[in-house]
């Protein structure tokens, strides 16, 4: 089956201009390459620093990469200049790792998932309302809560916010950066669950980044591991967590208490 | 509501003090309108004290100001000696003609200033931004006056612009369009003295608070939705920026009235400013009064209008003390 995003020898360099110009160059990407079929979710771990979050902006065309091709449904969209990319852009979304500071405080919850949809053109202002209220519905999300400013809002129904953002535009990718991590462990099962509903139901690819060996096992049909900028093992996960090869691997999984790998129900916990 | 309210009063309060102030000054200041005629031989003495005696110059200030507040509040702004006529009328067609360029000034330099400044800041330290930096710090090291002279040479060799007034002769016979034809020739050297003095620092600022608010994550989320480049900047951005720059607004309308007055006298514009400088000179103490209370009037108003396109502008403001 032909992959939905395939990722080869992807580099992102930052070069920071210290004192004086002395340009110091941060690896941040280190020829990455990986590939997601279509309706099957890539969970990618790895130590703080190790280069997840570039990653994923650079997958979300947000950040420019150094070098190397993103094959998206067959285009390059590394390549792409920004007005091809306008295009393109609703089909990946990004829920940002610090959901609070991604959603403009002028907004309501209710223009906030709607302004994606108005851009778009393709519904009337009320199906368009109905679309977004539904949306923050079945994300957790009451009725009456829609016309409150993001301000106003919890760090988790602010997290809840951004991912119900995300699916408003019905993205064939979707790339969650640690979006379930300020929540607490209910509801990170509620949205997981959700997460697999939506996944079964519209056929969703979703690269899931996280920090909880046990939620990536539960979600993933891969495990990625990142290590200094470069994937240094992926497989199924059990594979990766009870046979893990690479030493980064090894440090994780020790770093977890308990056992990580339960084998994964079809339709949730 | 209670935020405008506020304003409101606080608006009213700094006219009540603006007024006491320019009656102690003018007071303060020795000689009256009426020593001049003391040294004209052919005026009695008499006559100068039964004058000054009319128009109550030999009472106590107090007594003088409570009279003259007395009579504002019931529509009178006092009477001029050198016109002979009551200050109303005079102010107000002085007035018209000031605020008809301080608003056209105002318009046209945030007209120019916004679209500027924002595409500075989109592209911060590339060409056409240090181009305009550089435009911008050059005229801001003119000074007004420098600006003025230069302009009115310029437009007396050239003989592109009229050098003065408001109206040709013959003004009433034009037809409508000529009408207007000839106000905007008038008009153009005195608005663009006020523009291009204004300018500098207001696209400065634009740019500033543009640059600070380009690079916030949420800006980034809205790229990544696909919201094209155009609403990102003005619906955003812009939105996010503007609370430092209403502030400005406000402080420009006082910056381009003063400087209004300056270039009215300079390009002889029939507005306040020749009016004002007249009146101090020839001591016509309610002229002097009623024009400063005007001005400041303007400024208070203009304040005022920044105040409610804050409050309009800023959905946090308007909930209220709930939104902290
Ligand atoms: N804008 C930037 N400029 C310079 N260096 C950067 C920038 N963004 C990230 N880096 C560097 O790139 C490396 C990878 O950062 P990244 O944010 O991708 O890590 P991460 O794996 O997401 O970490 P965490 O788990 O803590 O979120 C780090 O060394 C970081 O310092
Ligand atoms: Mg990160």
């Amino acid at each position: 089956m032909q992959p939905l995003i395939q990722v080869e020898y992807l580099v992102k360099r930052y070069s920071s201009r210290g004192v004086l110009g002395s340009g110091e160059v941060v690896s941040a990407l280190n020829e990455v390459s990986f590939s997601v079929a279509p309706g099957k979710t890539l969970a990618l771990v790895g130590a703080s620093g190790s280069g997840k979050s570039t990653l994923a902006l650079c997958l979300a065309c947000l950040e420019r990469s150094t070098s190397g091709r993103i094959w998206f449904e067959g285009r390059d969209i590394a390549a792409l200049d920004e007005k091809q990319l306008r295009a393109v852009r609703p089909q990946i979304q990004l829920v940002f790792q610090d959901p609070a500071s991604s959603l403009n405080p002028r907004f309501t919850a209710l223009e906030i998932v709607t302004e994606p949809l108005l851009v778009q053109r393709k519904w009337g202002t009320r199906e368009m309302h109905e679309r977004a209220l539904a949306l923050l519905e079945r994300i957790g999300l009451s009725r009456g809560m829609a016309s409150r400013r993001t301000g106003e809002f919890s760090g988790g129904q602010r997290q809840r916010l951004a991912i119900a953002r995300a699916l408003s535009l019905a993205p064939k990718l979707l790339i969650l950066d640690e979006a379930l991590s300020s929540l607490d462990c209910s509801v990170q099962a509620q949205i997981a669950n959700l997460l697999l509903e939506l996944q079964s139901s519209f056929v969703l690819t979703y690269l899931f980044i996280t920090h909880d060996l046990a939620m990536a096992a539960h979600l993933g049909d891969e495990i990625a591991v990142m290590n200094r900028g470069r994937i240094v093992e992926q497989g199924v996960p059990e594979k990766v967590l009870g046979a893990p090869s690479h030493e980064a691997t090894r440090g994780l999984v020790a770093a977890t208490p308990g056992s990580i790998v339960t084998p994964r129900m079809p339709g949730g916990l | 509501m209670r935020f405008l309210s506020r304003r409101l009063i606080h608006a009213v309060l700094v006219l009540f003090g603006v007024s006491i102030l320019t009656f102690l000054f003018t007071s303060l200041a020795p000689g009256d309108y009426f020593d001049e005629m003391r040294l004209n031989p052919q005026i009695a003495p008499e006559t100068v004290v039964a004058l000054r005696a009319q128009y109550q110059l030999d009472r106590p200030l107090p007594v003088r100001y409570a009279r003259w507040l007395n009579s504002v509040v019931h529509g009178d702004l006092g009477y001029s000696f050198s016109y002979n006529s009551p200050v109303g009328p005079l102010l107000w067609v002085r007035a018209r003609n000031t605020l008809f360029l301080t608003v056209t000034a105002t318009l046209l330099s945030w007209g120019l200033a916004l679209p500027l400044g924002v595409w500075s800041a989109e592209r911060l330290g590339g060409l056409p931004d240090s181009l305009i930096s550089w435009m911008m710090a050059g005229l801001m090291a003119v000074p007004d006056l420098a600006l003025a002279l230069g302009l009115l040479l310029f437009a007396a060799r050239s003989g592109w612009f009229p050098t003065g007034g408001l109206a040709s002769l013959g003004f009433e016979s034009l037809s409508p369009i000529n009408e207007l034809r000839d106000l905007t020739l008038h008009m153009f050297l005195p608005v663009a003295v006020l523009v291009l003095t204004a300018l500098p620092l207001l696209v400065r600022h634009v740019r500033a608070a543009m640059a600070g608010v380009l690079h916030a994550p949420f800006l980034r989320a809205a790229q990544g939705h696909g919201i094209p480049r155009r609403r990102l900047l003005y619906r955003y951005a812009l939105p996010a920026a503007a609370n430092p720059l209403i502030s400005l607004f406000g402080f420009s309308i006082g910056a381009l009235l003063s400087g209004s007055l300056l270039v009215e006298v300079v390009m002889s514009w029939p507005g306040i400013g020749p009016l004002l400088v007249e009146a101090i000179l020839s001591r016509d103490l309610y002229v002097v009064v009623g024009g400063v209370l005007l001005s400041t009037l303007f400024l208070v108003v203009g304040n005022f209008v920044a105040d409610v396109f804050l409050y309009w502008a800023d959905p946090r403001i308007r909930a209220g003390p709930v939104a902290k």
